[in-house]
């Protein structure tokens, strides 16, 4: 079997059993004895600070400091850094640790407590009285373009940057064209909302100078990295560990976070072990949001519906500050463009400040407001055309023989927008057949008859995965024969174990049972990027086959010198190193691994077995011949630029012509992303990347009043599905490979939530004939919507539904 | 979100709970099933300075149908005079929806649990803390507030019913006093040629409803609807009940037995009731599912009276 057949396999998950049977380690299970962290965060959205009183804390029994920003010495007293500059952001902004005079949204913290446990720290946390002189809040998107109040004094308008993507002359192409529509797009805001919050613990070691921190990250590198800045340490004395980490979903490649400095400070400075657990109510008042843009869309086009040009005009609220940059805006307008070619193209993305917690990647990325831009205005165009839905896409599809496709544009990675591979008008034969499209007339007319409405809608996306620069990977066999796996990029429940298992089996020849894998760790692996961007099994995985192969070859070296053959003549079949053709002539990998270190002390029987193959009988050549011990091989894959995947989805809803509820009937998923890995674990992806795209569509928005206060900031009120909200869903694979990378695979990791607002706002459109233009939907909006409609005919569409009743009639 | 100190008890008998709570009044929380109070405490929004984990009490959990044989055992103060369905401070919303006997006698209570929450919390969560907690959303106070149903009080001074009717006084807010402990809940029997329905609209299966319905209609002895009665979760401050029996007979005028049209009905419950609007939907939609809630709800007590009338075997009160 040769191992070979285990990439591309359906094998269960490898963490399954323990992380299903309660033997996960997460954060909050370390550190049983640390002291405890708890944050006094602000209740105004935005106040100058004019006293911090600790007095009534200092009687709260088991209290062992307060922090407040004063308290900060050098580095970890500046601002938290700016990690990803761009041009555009010209006046970025980021907060200090802890609040330095002025709080600007709620949940921002102002002074940290250590105690002996969270309740005497939450206790004495509630007795600091902080004196604030409230300033003006600025909330939502519409009141920061106002700028009547500004966030930060020194940034004119809110505005901390302006972008420009621009491909030819998009006002004399919109001029020119035979039909030009306007609208305006709402999306509101969401959050990954993760079951496991963030966390930190950290360690002190003072006999070795060294701090051990474990984060629930997604970058644990990089969270070194920045500690070791900011305390003054020297790389290698400072180890991050990520443990099991309930979920990222984005919000935890934010790095570092104040608490990810704060808690490793105070550590050193106690010398005691702290650690700090993020719980739900902070969560969602001072980790991040994202997804809330206002788009303004003028569309050019023919009478076949083909787009001549698009001017978008978007408004992105970023919240009180920018650490991650503009990445958001840069997907927006770029990812945009989807599968299509289309004429002159121009984004312009205003991106603003507002006195709301911070707005940086959730899975998608930005991807789910450009492609349900660039989706709603496909489905403006077919009806101002009556013209079928899909028909209008078809036209407009990159053609297969067009790859590579060069968007003119600047991907996130700073590469030029060029898609490497893909089958768009196959996507879409494919999505159609899945969901029955072209028989759905006859089943609308069933349903009719039962006084039942349903709709049927569609939507496409692109996805740039696996953006560079680079990562790594350890590969290393044992003298037991097992292999051990290490890359430096992180998991959060992907089910890494399993794939990069699979990947090193399978250029190993090994069975997968003996592959043990290693994320996030710096201590085997020092230097990665992070798991984010759909960049993990392309990253990762090409770089874990890469150090396999350089081990391998070294095997098959050591091995053809034992067996005497040529290394050309052997290959690699259950973990055994053979002659093709020959299996007696065989050495296990366990005794190859002996073999790779001329240091053989017997203490094992392998090593007693393995001088029957003693090699280097040569006494003028210097026992490691060239060769470095052991065997293990690093290797590192660092791509040009970024791969491209491709998807698209459509789904059939029913909607209660008197309640407004809205019920997903059926819900249908194509997918590329070049090889499949793993077809299980793809599609375990897909279902939960969609089910976090119904809660955005139909459940989930941040509900902030004018004062900037979150009104629903428990898992109460702020509402994301449960199983019993989801439906089936159905999926269907193309393997498109990429020919960018070694095992021609694209990401998979944020493909099922990118499309869903824009096909659920389809389907729900087709359904009521009425305009959908603003995410997520719940019955009392649909509600209004349809009183709306019945006085104002522009918010009726032309065809769908409410036509054919209107023919009907 | 953890809670501030509190001194905690755990009485393990019923005169030792209510000595404690003598002792400590309002400052003093009783904890059944927590499934409110423990996040109340953890987010710091209640802090009392003692807890009363009646857990231990014993005697406590009963689910029993009074006004019948086996009655006749019950102790003192367990007896109400009608036939019903009595419920301990300490029964689990699921021994209450899943007990047979419950559903033959009173099945708006199973109709109505099933709407609560998760199998999980029903494990914990108690029928009695549920309607103590008082909140205008929840399921069972419109449940007891249409049957009529009383909540026994026990306190180191003595014992008392207080009807629905002036059990629920605001949002979150009932009649017991500092001290008291509602050790009992009384819900009245199902009368012959009676049928019940349930529904709501919440927007996650088990969230507390944005509007809810729970219908109770009574056919005379030639099955024409004669009675009508509804409450409502989630459309105001207390659980409110509106008596529909005048629309009753005019839904019924002309039509064959059982065969009531509701239609219309909706836009009357519409013009009585003032929701308020909150996150998750406002005032004008509430209202309108309300009257639409309701219109469903008729229709289905409705069936389900003539279903229990002509097949009176099946709902026999003999198999009490």
């Amino acid at each position: 079997m040769g191992g070979t057949r285990v990439f591309g396999e359906p094998i269960p998950r490898r963490e399954d059993p323990r992380l299903l049977t309660g033997q996960g380690r997460y954060l909050d299970d370390l550190g049983r004895d640390a002291l405890a962290a708890a944050f006094v965060r602000s209740p105004h959205a935005h106040a100058r600070i004019l006293d911090i009183d600790v007095t009534d804390a200092l009687d709260v029994d088991g209290l062992v400091a307060i922090y407040t920003w004063e308290d900060l010495p050098g580095r970890v007293a500046e601002p938290l850094p700016l990690l990803i500059p761009h041009p555009s952001l010209t006046h970025g902004r980021t907060a200090y640790p802890l609040a330095r005079d002025v709080v600007r949204h709620v949940g921002e913290p102002v002074a940290m407590v250590v105690a002996r446990d969270r309740y005497l720290a939450e206790d004495a946390a509630s007795r600091i009285r902080v004196d604030y002189d409230p300033l003006p809040a600025v909330v939502g998107i519409e009141e920061a373009a106002r700028a009547e109040h500004l966030v930060h004094d020194d940034v004119p308008g809110n505005v901390g940057a302006v972008l420009e993507q621009r491909t030819g002359d998009v006002d004399a192409a919109i001029e020119a064209a035979p039909h030009v529509l306007e609208f305006r797009l709402d999306i509101e805001r969401s959050a990954s909302m993760p079951l496991e919050g963030r966390g930190v613990y950290a360690r002190w070691d003072a006999d070795d100078g060294s701090l051990r921190v474990y984060s629930s990250t997604q970058a644990s590198t990089s969270v070194r990295a920045a500690i070791a800045a900011k305390l003054g340490l020297p790389p290698g004395k400072v180890e991050v560990i990520a443990p099991d980490v309930g979920g990222g979903f984005g919000v935890k490649i934010v790095h570092p976070w104040p608490e990810e400095i704060l808690v490793p400070w105070a550590a050193r400075l106690l010398d005691r072990e702290v650690k700090w657990t993020e719980d739900r109510r902070e969560h969602f008042v001072a980790a991040a949001h994202e997804r809330g843009q206002v788009q303004h869309v003028r569309v050019g086009f023919d009478d076949e519906g083909r787009v001549l040009g698009l001017d978008v005009r978007i408004l992105h609220d970023h919240g009180a500050y920018t650490p991650y940059g503009v990445i958001i805006p840069i997907v927006t307008s770029t990812q945009l463009l989807g599968p299509y070619k289309i004429g002159a193209y121009r984004a312009e993305v205003v991106s603003l400040y507002t006195n709301t917690v911070i707005v940086t990647p959730y899975r998608g990325a930005g991807r789910p407001q450009g492609v349900f831009c660039m989706e709603r205005t496909m489905d403006r165009i077919a009806d101002h055309l009556g013209r079928d839905r899909a028909a209008v896409r078809e036209v407009n599809l990159i053609r297969p023989d067009e790859f590579p496709y060069d968007q003119g544009l600047t991907f996130q990675d700073g590469r030029p927008l060029i898609y490497d591979s893909g089958d768009y008008p196959a996507l879409l034969a494919r999505i159609k057949e899945l969901i029955g499209w072209d028989s759905f007339e006859e089943e609308r007319a069933r349903a009719a008859a039962e006084g039942r409405r349903i709709g049927i809608g569609l939507g496409c996306y692109v996805e740039g995965t696996g953006v560079g620069p680079y990562e790594g990977g350890h590969v290393e066999i044992d003298t037991s024969g097992r292999v051990h796996v290490a890359t430096g990029l992180t998991s959060q429940g992907q089910g890494h174990e399993t794939v990069f298992a699979q990947i090193a089996a399978a250029e190993l020849g090994v069975p997968v049972e003996d592959v043990r894998v290693t994320t996030g760790d710096t201590r085997r692996f020092g230097y990665a990027v992070g798991t984010f961007a759909s960049r993990a099994a392309v990253m990762s995985g090409n770089a874990i086959a890469l150090a396999a192969r350089k081990v391998r070859e070294k095997a098959l070296r050591i091995a053809a010198e034992a067996l005497e053959a040529d290394p050309r003549d052997l290959e690699i079949t259950d973990g055994v190193v053979h002659v093709k053709g020959d299996p007696s002539a065989a050495v296990p990998l366990r005794t190859v691994a002996v073999l790779s270190n001329p240091l053989r002390y017997a203490f094992d029987e392998e090593a007693q077995r393995a001088t029957q193959f003693a090699v280097g009988g040569d006494a003028t050549e210097p026992p490691l011949r060239g060769e470095e011990p052991g065997l293990e091989g690093r290797d590192y894959y660092s791509p040009v630029r970024s791969t491209f995947a491709a998807g698209m989805h459509a789904a059939i809803v029913e909607t209660d012509p008197d309640t407004a509820e809205v019920r997903i009937l059926r819900y249908a998923v194509v997918h590329d992303c070049g090889r499949l890995i793993n077809p299980r674990i793809v599609e375990g992806q897909i279902h939960g990347g969609v089910a976090q795209g119904i809660g955005g569509a139909l459940y989930e928005r941040m509900v902030y009043d004018e004062s900037g206060q979150l009104l629903n900031a428990s898992f109460m009120d702020f509402l994301m599905p449960y199983a019993t909200e989801i439906p089936r869903i159905e999926t269907a694979h193309l393997e498109t490979p990429s020919p960018l990378n070694p095992l021609g695979i694209k990401g998979a990791g944020e493909a099922g939530v990118i499309p869903v607002s824009a096909v659920i706002a389809s389907a729900v459109e087709d359904a009521e004939g009425i305009r959908v233009h603003s995410m997520p939907l719940s019955p009392d909006d649909l509600y209004r919507l349809r009183r709306r409609a019945e006085r104002d005919e522009s918010l009726r569409t032309r065809s769908g539904a409410r036509a054919a009743r209107e023919r009907a009639t | 979100m953890k809670p501030p100190p509190f001194a905690y008890h755990a009485p393990a008998t019923l005169a030792e709970a209510l000595d404690v709570l003598a002792a400590h009044g309002a400052d003093a929380k009783v904890l059944a099933g927590g499934q409110s109070l423990i996040p109340l405490l953890n987010m710091r929004l209640a802090e009392p300075g003692h807890i009363v984990d009646i857990n231990r009490v014993a005697g406590l959990d009963g689910v029993r149908i009074v006004g019948s044989e086996e009655d006749a055992q019950a102790p003192p103060g367990g007896r109400t005079g009608g036939k019903g369905v009595r419920v301990g401070a300490l029964a689990r919303h699921a021994a209450v929806e899943r007990s047979a006997g419950v559903a033959a006698v009173q099945p708006l209570l199973p109709a109505a649990l099933r709407h609560v929450a998760h199998p999980v919390i029903r494990n914990r969560g108690t029928v009695v803390g549920s309607l103590a907690h008082a909140d205008p959303a929840a399921e069972l106070p419109a449940v007891l507030a249409v049957l009529g149903g009383t909540v026994e009080a026990v306190s180191a001074a003595g014992r008392r019913t207080i009807p629905a009717a002036d059990f629920f006084t605001g949002p979150l807010e009932s009649a017991l006093r500092p001290g008291e402990l509602a050790e009992a809940a009384f819900f009245p029997a199902l009368p012959p040629r009676t049928g019940v329905a349930f529904t709501e609209t919440s927007r996650r299966h088990g969230d507390y409803a944005l509007a809810g319905v729970a219908a109770v209609v009574g056919l005379d002895e030639d099955l024409r609807v004669s009675t009508a009665r509804v409450g409502y979760l989630g459309v105001a401050a207390t659980p409110l009940v509106l008596d529909l029996t005048p629309r009753a007979r005019q839904a019924q005028d002309g039509r064959p037995p059982g065969a009531a049209d509701w239609s219309g009905v909706a836009g009357y419950v519409r013009d009585h009731l003032d929701p308020e609007p909150d996150i998750h939907a406002g005032a004008d939609y509430r209202r309108h599912l309300a009257g639409v809630l309701t219109e469903r709800a008729l229709r289905a007590a409705t069936a389900d009276a003539l279903d229990r009338a002509q097949t009176p075997g099946v709902h026999d009160e003999a198999e009490w």
